[in-house]
């Protein structure tokens, strides 16, 4: 597998508050990849380097073969950035600057199949300031993909959206990882990360804490499961390493269906506040900070 | 698509965006035209007993056109790019394989062309309201275009650079407060011989006063350079002085130049 980007001990300070701190990460061409981690992590630093934007102060990075801080317009040509701060615009329609954007692209894609694909078509001719906060956000990722990109950089796309509207994002971005684009996003939902990465890499405090699918992050697979049913209007529960052989039990016991069966294991929320834990009371600090 | 069809396609963009701006087409474009109406209409009574070569629309045309020439370029400018910077856009735009080089081509044309139609409104109200005669030698044009031009250049660099020393928020006290003090002892809203000889030389610091009086060698008669600082219209010097306001200028805004907000790197 080609590696997209490949990152070596990168380490980044600001005055005495290590907001990266030695990591080390590859994420793999046609792969949708997910920084999980709360506020402060030092997730947008992270991305902020490998787009170009910020320095670092130590380590090595490769983001499609090229060192970013040193990346000539050619690289740019073959990524797409949605940056987490989203603004200004607001005198233009979505179509004008999206014509005008993909104008700087190599080979771009057709603007009137992006305008469909990020679901824009009512309001491609509105003035930008006159967009809902999702509908902006829309324009966000339409702006990045509209180079045709290798590579997407994805900075908590879906903060602030309704669940229909996160919905429709994550098949817009799914249909993208299908077609090949490689994606990195952060996100502090853990369901975004659950539905859309190939694999989740959970930091905290500038560090790299569990790296895994988001199925068997922080050894969730092997943890025990929780079967549960009703019987005679009592809820019974039962914590198992082999919840098959419990349900097939429990099937052999009751003439039909068992009522209100459930095999459920540690949720990704439950392992993830495990994991993060000891860092939380930091990063808030560093916020408010 | 090379940096000059994205350039021409960005300024295609920002005249859009300009003219979208009801603000800024009233205070850079539309202002030293209601500004040199006014001016006919109320100093009109000052000008009756002489001669009737010196009218109220002759006497302060030179300054409404110089005062449009930084109106359009520096103010426009210091506004716009400092928004840019704050809002994101400009990091938006760094994101792109876009050159830089057509950001600045996309800003060099708006300026022009809405400098141009600034400066062809005001001839044509001048000439056919306030019956201010036009230029009919060859050399008096070729000065308008150099001074308009040098003008232009070195408001335009000199407002990109100017829009680094403050944020989207008061950006727009920074260049207007300024602006207007400098029109004001520049010879634009105050004929230039009332103003006093030390404020002269203040103005003289500033580029405002010399494209003010290069425009008034172009439109005024040539006797009226005697109440010039230096009793002729130094026209040289004027070229002169504007073009290392252009260089200078150009090399503080490539210098200073930043594409992201202080303190986001």
């Amino acid at each position: 597998m080609t590696t997209a980007i490949r990152i070596r001990g990168l380490t980044k300070t600001y005055g005495t508050h290590r907001a990266v701190d030695d990591l080390d990460l590859d994420v793999h061409e046609g792969e949708v990849f997910a920084f999980l981690g709360p506020n402060g992590a030092g997730k947008t630093t992270v991305v902020e380097i490998l787009e170009g934007f910020r320095t670092r102060d130590a380590g090595e990075v490769s983001v499609l073969g090229t060192d970013p801080h040193r990346a000539p317009r050619a690289w740019r040509d073959r990524i797409g950035i949605v940056l987490q701060s989203t603004g200004g615009l607001d005198l233009l329609t979505p179509r004008e600057i999206l014509r005008s954007t993909s104008r700087a692209y190599s080979t771009p894609r057709d603007v009137e199949e992006v305008i469909v694909a990020t679901g824009l078509t009512e309001k491609a001719d509105a003035r930008i300031s006159g967009l809902s906060g999702g509908q902006r956000r829309r324009l966000d990722v339409a702006l990045g993909i509209v180079g045709r990109p290798e590579l997407l950089f994805l900075d908590e796309p879906t903060t602030g959206f309704d669940p229909q509207a996160r919905r429709d994002f994550w098949d817009l971005i799914r249909g993208l990882a299908g077609g090949g684009t490689t994606i990195l996003l952060t996100t502090h939902y853990l369901d975004e990360a659950e539905h859309l990465a190939d694999r989740v890499g959970v930091i905290a405090a500038g560090r790299l804490l569990a790296l895994d699918t988001p199925a068997a992050l922080g050894g969730r697979q092997s943890q025990e499961a929780t079967v549960s049913w009703e019987e005679g209007g009592v809820r019974h529960t039962v914590r198992t390493a082999e919840p098959t052989a419990e349900v097939a039990r429990l099937a052999a016991r009751f003439p039909g269906e068992v009522p209100e069966l459930t095999v459920t294991r540690p949720s990704l929320e439950d392992t993830y506040l495990g994991l993060i834990a000891p860092h939380v009371s930091d990063a808030t600090e560093e916020v408010l900070a | 698509m090379n940096t000059l069809a994205i350039g021409l396609d960005r300024t295609a963009v920002e005249l859009r965006m300009y003219s979208r701006e009801k603000e800024a087409v009233f205070f850079s474009f539309l202002f030293p035209v209601l500004l040199l109406s006014l001016f006919s209409v109320i100093f009109s009574g000052q000008f009756a007993d002489g001669d009737g070569t010196m009218t109220a629309g002759r006497y302060f045309l030179p300054g409404m056109i110089a005062a449009g020439v930084l109106l359009t370029s520096f103010q426009t400018m210091a506004l716009s790019v400092a928004t840019e910077r704050d809002d994101g856009t400009l990091k938006r735009l760094r994101a792109t394989p876009m050159p830089a080089t057509s950001y600045f081509l996309g800003k060099v044309g708006l300026v022009a062309v809405s400098a141009i139609l600034q400066l062809a409104l005001l001839l044509v109200l001048a000439w056919a309201l306030y019956d201010v005669p036009m230029p009919t030698e060859g050399r008096r044009w070729l000065l308008l275009a150099a001074v308009f031009g040098l003008g232009l250049v070195g408001g335009t660099v000199l407002g990109i650079a100017y829009s680094s020393l403050s944020t989207a928020r008061s950006i727009g006290a920074v260049v207007i407060g300024p602006m207007l003090v400098l029109q004001f002892i520049s010879g634009v809203y105050i004929g230039w011989d009332s103003v006093p000889g030390w404020l002269q030389q203040v103005a003289a610091l500033f580029p405002l006063k010399w494209i003010a009086q290069g425009m008034r060698a172009v439109f005024y008669p040539d006797d009226m350079a005697a109440l010039e600082m230096a009793g002729v219209w130094e026209s040289d010097r004027v070229l002169l002085v504007l073009a290392a306001w252009a260089v200078g200028g150009l090399v503080l805004c490539v210098t200073t130049f930043r594409w992201y907000k202080r303190g986001t790197v």
